[in-house]
């Protein structure tokens, strides 16, 4: 059975719960998979689920705006590994994360899917997400100091020859 | 014309492991990882993936390593790599307005919405070779300072907001894409900026240098150029929304340059636009120079500059076409030498008979092909 089987049957979904689950796959596509992995291991019980896609490597083309507000061009590729899963319960679990790492597009996925399964997604969100957005602020946070540490504030110096 | 050579097998086989023993090295000093490569040689690694196309740091370190360090030969690899996979699609547009700022600076105001942030620069150092870095380093962590919550609003949007620059237009047309059909001219912006965002650094800054030098001035101010993360999103078709792919390092340099405007319009500042991946300021410099150069003709100026020939630009901007076509000379073209010996070898016999030439000519040679 392939992917498109089982397309959109969730369009249903209430926007909110929708930047939700988008959210939780942001901080996913941003981890490493020991990470998710570690998280997930906690999560625990025997997850029966079955892979809609095993994990595949392809290319997406990023695109730009031109003048950075303007009409779409295309800027140049990026390595992109994408899964689909289905747990024994129904929910189908998508992965699609930049870079080759087979292993985290499927956990990926697999988080995805669990995220929407109400007996699951407190513990993915407790056991899995949350370290991960510790981790991922507290990065974020340290990179913004640095940077604002480099503040400049230039001053212009007036040219004395005309003053008299 | 390059006509296929058989044989020398066993001397290309024995050519390639040695190519593999000098790329080792002495085996006595450690072998670079990728990721020593990835950390300390970053800036090549964004070279690499620009020019290269390709946006992936672990792959570009490796074509790094496997190409000696030689760039082209690296962005080649990239290149060569990137056919053996499937496309997925297209991601939606990375929005820049919305960049976790690394570093961002004007030239054009000193202050702005957001402040300027200098970040890792080059910029006001003294060029001075750090003798320190010869042996390992201790280097400290470096210092932090409370962050403010304004955003880095762009200068180009505190410009238009007094309607003293083009805006762009934001229409979604057909979106050019030179991986796909071969450019012809006249190229659309879209396919000219896809063009220069994977074109040689060399050749970008030498065009862009020669706008400066008067061959097609433009009037330049670097407006504003910030470098750092933007999160990619893509239209996944199977779970039927935009889904969040992660974040890539982008810098993005917007040119103001001079007037235009006239009888019916306005008179008001021009754009020129650089995209590039990683930390590659100057690409990216070089690269809005010669985009607002290539839009001479739209915006009514005087043309004739190389920078402004879209043809001569764009067809000559990549370096891994450019290097195949230049290196292809290495190859065999024994039987097109031969005919053009056969040539000068007529030649030169009607001089002598007219009898006024010198007289080594007629000392027989061997034939290369023989």
């Amino acid at each position: 059975m392939s992917v498109a089987d089982y397309h959109v049957r969730d369009t249903a979904i209430p926007e909110q719960s929708r930047q939700q689950r988008r959210a939780a796959m942001a901080v996913i596509a941003q981890a490493q998979a020991d990470d998710i992995a570690h998280g997930l291991a906690l999560v625990g019980g025997d997850i029966a689920f079955t892979e809609l896609r095993p994990a595949e490597i392809g290319l997406v083309m990023l695109r730009g705006r031109i003048g950075g507000d303007g009409a779409p061009f295309n800027f140049g590729e990026a390595t992109v590994t994408r899964a689909a899963v289905q747990l024994a319960s129904g929910e189908t679990g998508f992965g699609y994360v930049l870079g080759r790492d087979r292993k985290k597009a499927a956990l990926a996925a697999l988080c995805d899917a669990l995220w929407q399964a109400d007996i699951y997604r407190q513990s993915v969100e407790q056991y899995v997400l949350a370290p991960l957005r510790g981790a991922q602020e507290e990065r974020r946070a340290r990179a913004r100091a640095q940077t604002a540490a480099t503040r400049v504030d230039f001053f212009t110096m007036v040219r004395g020859e005309d003053d008299r | 014309m390059y006509v296929a050579v058989k044989g020398g097998e066993r001397a290309i086989e024995n050519a390639h492991a040695l190519l593999a023993d000098v790329r080792r090295g002495d085996r006595s000093v450690p072998e670079l990882s990728l990721a020593q490569i990835d950390n300390q040689l970053a800036l090549g690694v964004d070279r690499v993936m620009g020019e290269g196309s390709l946006y992936d740091r672990e792959l570009a370190a490796l074509a790094i390593k496997q190409a000696r360090g030689d760039m082209i030969e690296a962005i080649f690899l990239l290149r060569a790599y990137r056919t053996t996979l499937p496309r997925f699609g297209a991601s939606e547009p990375i929005e820049t307005a919305d960049m976790d700022i690394r570093r961002r600076i004007s030239a054009t105001f000193k202050d702005l919405p957001g402040g300027q942030v200098l970040g890792p620069t080059f910029d006001y150092t003294h060029r001075l070779l750090d003798h320190t870095l010869t042996g390992d380093t201790d280097v400290p962590p470096p210092i932090t300072a409370p962050c403010s919550d304004a955003t880095f609003r762009s200068v180009t949007d505190l410009l238009a907001a007094s309607g003293l620059i083009e805006d762009e237009t934001t229409q979604d047309g057909e979106i050019g894409d030179l991986t796909r059909e071969p450019l012809s001219f006249p190229a659309g912006r879209d396919l000219r900026l896809q063009n220069l965002a994977r074109g040689d650094e060399g050749f970008l800054l030498a065009l862009g240098y020669s706008t400066q030098r008067g061959f097609g001035r433009t009037h330049p101010f670097a407006g504003e150029i910030r470098y750092g993360e933007v999160e990619v999103e893509f239209f996944a078709e199977d779970a039927g929304f935009a889904v969040p792919l992660g974040t890539i390092a982008v810098t993005e340099c917007q040119m103001v340059n001079q007037f235009t405007g006239g009888t019916t319009e306005a008179p008001r500042f021009t754009r020129g636009y650089g995209l590039a991946f990683g930390q590659s300021e100057r690409k990216c410099m070089a690269m809005a120079l010669v985009d607002r150069a290539l839009r001479a003709r739209e915006l009514g100026e005087e043309t004739g500059s190389p920078a402004q020939d879209e043809e001569f630009v764009l067809s000559h901007s990549d370096n891994v076409q450019a290097t195949g076509f230049v290196e292809h000379l290495k190859l065999p073209h024994y039987v097109d030498f031969q005919a053009e010996l056969g040539l000068l070898r007529k030649l030169r016999a009607e001089f002598s008979q007219r009898g006024t030439g010198d007289d080594n000519t007629n000392a027989p040679m061997q034939d290369a092909a023989e």
